[in-house]
C-alpha cells in the first residue's frame, strides 16, 4: 500500500473529495497535512488539491507558496516521489517554483467552470503512464485565473524535454481554439517538471472518478499513479 | 533608523496579455473615448518602512519585489520611495 497526502491551505475546497476519492474509491491510505506541517516523510504522493488558497490574494497561489510545508514538498520532489497539483495545487506549484512558468486572468475574464477535453501528450509520468499518447480525457476545470503563460523561449524548452502532459483539445484530441477554456497558450492543462515527478493540471481528476460524475476519465490519472508506487 | 514610503507598482509585462485591460478598453469605446488605443491594468502596493538612507531602504524593496510582490514571468516593477515626514 502507497500512503497519500492531501495538503490543506486556508482556502482549499477541493481537499476532501480528494481525500475521498483516494480513501473510499481507491482504497488507500491517505491523510490530511496542515500547511503548517513539514514532517511528511511517511507519505509517498503529495496532492495538492484546488481552492482559492489565501483568496488568491496578490496572485492566485502566491502566499501558500510560502507555506512551511512547500519546502518539505519539494524535499520530497527532489527524492523522485510523485507530486500532483490541481488547479490552485497547480498554480501553488509554479509560485514556489516547483513548476516554471505562471497563470494569469482568464481571457474570458468570467470564472470558468465547465467539462473540457485534455488529449495526452506525455504518457511517461507517474500519473500518466496508464494512458496512452493520444488518449483524449472528460474531465471538468473550475479557475478564474487559469490561463497558463510561459515566454516563448521557455515555451520551446518545454516542449523539447515533453515538459507539456496535457492539452486542452476537441473530442478527437485536436488543439483547437474552441477548446481553450481559458486562453492558456499553446492550450496547455499540464505540465510536468524534468524528472516527470511532478505534475501540475488544471483539471479537476477528482470530480470525475465516479459513475454519479458523469465521467470517469479522472480515475485514470490516480489508478496511474498508485500502479506506479506499487513497483517499490 | 528614518521611516521612508514606498511605492511599488507591478504591471504585467508588455508582452503578455491582459483581458482586464481589453475589457476596460472596449468599455470606453462604448462611452465615445474614442482617442483611447490602449489600457492595461496593474496593481499599486503602498509600504511604510524603516531605513538607514534611501539606498538601503531601495535595497529591502527589491529583494521584497523579488521575493514576493512580482512574479519576473509575468510581471515588471518599478519603485518609488520618498521620506515620510
Amino acid at each position: 500500500m502507497s500512503s497519500f497526502g492531501v495538503v490543506v491551505f486556508p482556502g482549499s475546497n477541493c481537499d476532501h473529495d480528494c481525500y475521498h476519492m483516494i480513501r473510499d474509491h481507491f482504497s488507500q491510505p491517505c491523510r490530511f497535512v496542515w500547511h503548517e506541517e513539514t514532517e511528511i516523510d511517511d507519505i509517498d504522493c503529495i496532492v495538492l488539491p484546488g481552492g482559492f488558497s489565501y483568496g488568491d490574494y496578490l496572485r492566485t497561489g502566491c502566499i501558500a507558496s510560502f507555506s512551511p510545508v512547500i519546502e518539505s514538498v519539494r524535499t520530497h520532489a527532489e527524492k523522485g516521489k510523485p507530486v500532483i497539483g490541481i488547479c490552485n495545487g497547480f498554480q501553488i506549484l509554479v509560485e514556489s517554483k516547483i513548476l516554471p512558468g505562471a497563470f494569469i486572468r482568464n481571457s474570458t475574464l468570467t470564472f470558468v467552470c465547465k467539462w473540457t477535453n485534455v488529449v495526452v501528450e506525455n504518457n511517461n509520468t507517474p500519473f500518466t503512464r496508464g494512458l496512452e499518447l493520444g488518449d483524449v480525457l472528460r474531465i471538468p476545470v473550475a479557475n478564474g485565473e487559469g490561463s497558463y503563460y510561459l515566454d516563448e523561449e521557455h515555451l520551446a524548452d518545454m516542449k523539447e524535454r515533453s515538459g507539456v502532459v496535457l492539452y486542452y483539445s476537441d473530442t478527437h484530441g485536436n488543439k483547437t481554439p474552441e477548446s481553450n477554456p481559458n486562453g492558456s497558450i499553446e492550450n496547455i492543462a499540464g505540465i510536468c517538471n524534468d524528472r516527470g515527478n511532478v505534475v501540475g493540471i488544471m483539471p479537476h481528476p477528482e470530480r470525475s472518478y465516479d459513475t454519479i460524475q458523469s465521467s470517469t476519465d479522472g480515475e485514470r490519472i490516480f489508478s496511474s499513479v498508485i500502479s506506479w508506487m506499487q513497483q517499490f | 533608523m528614518k521611516q521612508f514610503k514606498a511605492k511599488v507598482e507591478v504591471k504585467l509585462k508588455s508582452v503578455v496579455l491582459d483581458p482586464q485591460g481589453k475589457a476596460v478598453l472596449s468599455a470606453l469605446h462604448n462611452l465615445g473615448f474614442d482617442d483611447v488605443t490602449d489600457t492595461r491594468i496593474g496593481k499599486l502596493i503602498e509600504l511604510k518602512i524603516k531605513g538607514e538612507s534611501m539606498e538601503n531602504v531601495h535595497e529591502q524593496i527589491e529583494q521584497v519585489c523579488k521575493k514576493l510582490l512580482t512574479n519576473p514571468v509575468i510581471e515588471d516593477y518599478s519603485i518609488n520611495i520618498e521620506e515620510a515626514s
